[in-house]
């Protein structure tokens, strides 16, 4: 019998072959907590008698969700996650050397075919490298640095096929919003998503970051992005779904045609046409996260905004998805080009995607994000809007003051 | 079950669908290991009287996807710590669900009830049966896998593990 992509690679991890809905005890490649997750993991941790962890090679701990601290919590927080990284021999990313997820990627600790386990929700971002990623919180995740294992379901999974090769201007954050709006936000939980149709072939690798990224807004347990097409700095045997494989559902969509995409207060699944939302006033522009703080993120904001100053009415802030990033983005000219246009560069990492500080809206505001999460309080106030689009969106929205279709900017 | 009362009876607290983890404890309260402090926040932009209304013991009752969102064990630290013993939903998101368990919060999948709020529940966590008394109406809670229970048991993952050293299907 055909196996999924999540079927094969929980296989070669368990040693047999198994299938959708077995439960199984896997080892695992990589484990990693941020500065949310990270003291409740080390806290676990101690409590559940862990001396070592299973390899300090293969574990890491971030400080990005409040990076550099606010306060004195948070700061004797990262300092408990400096002493128990260096304890342990184990890697600790600094402040502002980037996002938990981006850094992963950047410095291998994720590769094609692996299952890596991660104490925060956008874990299924390494789909986009052919690797079977999952979130949990803390006390899993103390479990797994522990033992170096997981217990986990093998997901049944959905089949989401994408034809037709996306128009100019049209970007990857605006095709996974209009899957996000077709699948819902609790339309895949429990499962794993499969990616795959011409349309991701030509995605570089960090678009295939936002797609599978998403994932999670989708419920999903893990997203995987199908490896054609996929180019990677060292050589990699890819794993692919058999013909035979079997699928929960299978969607099929042609996206040949499709436009920009806003997300609506205050769900990510409230997804529409931008033609929905054109002219809505805007107060705010965030271009960052783990979603879309790369640097063609950053390249394609430059391009609408070279030469430009955005609208007086509106703040725009930048949080490169890693200083790697922000250095590329610094010699290609691409930040001087932002900052010129006035808009404001933030520490690397989540800033105000979790609403802890670096730019909370205030009431009655309006924000245009590149994030991938719209709930009520998102960034901190309850009373606020927040808009999900590509970062050419946020770009051309804080150019015009108001949510605005990018693509007369870039055909 | 070790450590987590088997049965019981309390008011139910009843709330809608897609409750987000943002929701039950604001990112910019997590980042803290004292309990209290989410306790006094929790579910605070969604209802912001719950924290005054919640005894000991009551039950946290919602829809479809409840605990979507961020992977972040304070939500359900925040709700254990205000005092609710259980979680019922429609169903739950994954890591939610997960994290509940792991710290011994017992949460239970009905996919069909229709408990309102204020209704007055008699729960068996044994057998999954959760009496809505105010109703006269009997569920029964989709049965856990094993290795939950198991960690259930225990009270949560770290006693499971402190007791086992590894895990065991």
């Amino acid at each position: 019998m055909g196996q999924t992509i999540s079927e094969k690679i929980i296989s070669r991890h368990v040693g047999h072959k198994v299938y959708a809905g077995e439960l199984v005890i896997s080892d695992v490649d990589g484990a990693m907590a941020s500065d949310t997750t990270g003291p409740l993991t080390i806290k676990a941790f101690k409590e559940m008698g862990g001396k070592k962890v299973f390899d300090p090679n293969k574990c890491a701990l971030i400080i990005d969700h409040a990076a550099p601290s606010p306060n004195e919590r948070i700061a004797n927080l990262h300092k408990m996650m400096r002493d128990f990284a260096k304890e342990q021999g184990m890697r600790l990313f600094e402040i502002g050397e980037g996002i938990c997820h981006q850094v992963m990627v950047e410095n291998q600790y994720v590769k094609p075919g692996d299952i890596f386990i991660g104490a925060d929700s956008h874990t299924p971002t390494y789909g986009a490298l052919n690797a079977f990623a999952c979130g949990v919180g803390s006390t899993d995740l103390a479990a797994t640095m522990m033992t170096g294992k997981i217990w986990l379901k093998v997901p049944q999974t959905i089949k989401i096929s994408c034809n037709g090769k996306l128009q100019d201007g049209v970007t990857a954050k605006d095709l996974i919003l209009f899957l996000v709006g077709k699948i819902t936000v609790s339309g895949a939980t429990y499962q794993a998503i499969e990616f795959c149709g011409e349309a991701f072939e030509g995605l570089s690798l960090a678009s295939r970051m936002t797609i599978a990224n998403m994932s999670s807004e989708m419920g999903a347990k893990t997203g995987i992005v199908h490896p054609k097409g996929l180019e990677l700095e060292y050589d990699f045997s890819a794993v692919t779904p058999d013909e035979d494989a079997s699928y929960i559902k299978t969607f099929e969509f042609d996206v040949s045609g499709l436009e920009p995409q806003v997300s609506a207060p205050e769900s990510p699944d409230n997804v529409h046409n931008i033609s929905n939302y054109e002219g809505t006033k805007i107060n705010y522009a965030f271009i960052g996260t783990c979603c879309n703080g790369r640097l063609e993120d950053l390249d394609i904001a430059a391009q609408i905004l070279k030469g430009k100053k955005i609208h007086p009415d509106v703040r725009m802030v930048i949080a490169p998805a890693s200083q790697s990033v922000l250095l590329d983005a610094m010699s290609n000219g691409t930040m001087k080009t932002l900052i010129e246009a006035g808009a404001s560069l933030i520490t690397s990492g989540c800033g105000p995607c979790v609403g802890t500080h670096q730019g909370v809206p205030a009431d009655g505001e309006v924000v245009i994000s590149a994030a991938n999460r719209n709930f009520r309080g998102r960034m901190g106030n309850p009373n606020s809007n927040i808009y999900l689009g590509a970062p050419s969106t946020v770009a051309a929205s804080a150019l015009e003051g108001q949510i605005s279709n990018p693509k007369k900017y870039l055909v | 079950m070790g450590n987590v009362q088997t049965t019981i009876t309390a008011k139910a607290h009843v709330y809608g669908d897609h409750i987000d983890t943002d929701r039950i404890i604001p990112g910019k309260y997590t980042k803290t290991l004292d309990l209290s402090t989410l306790a006094n926040h929790v579910l605070e932009d969604l209802d912001p009287n719950f924290n005054k209304e919640v005894r000991q013991g009551d039950i946290l009752v919602a829809g479809i996807n409840f605990g979507c969102g961020s992977s972040r064990e304070q939500a359900p630290l925040a709700l254990k710590q205000s005092g609710v013993s259980v979680v019922i939903a429609r169903d739950f998101a994954r890591i939610f669900f997960r994290n509940a368990i792991n710290i011994g919060l017992p949460v239970l999948e009905i996919a069909d009830h229709n408990i309102k709020k204020g209704a007055k529940l008699e729960i068996d966590l044994k057998s999954g049966s959760v009496k809505d008394l105010t109703a006269d109406i009997t569920y029964t809670a989709t049965k856990l896998p094993d290795i939950m229970i198991a960690i259930l048991n225990e009270g949560g993952l770290v006693n499971y593990l402190k007791k086992n050293g590894n895990y065991t299907l």
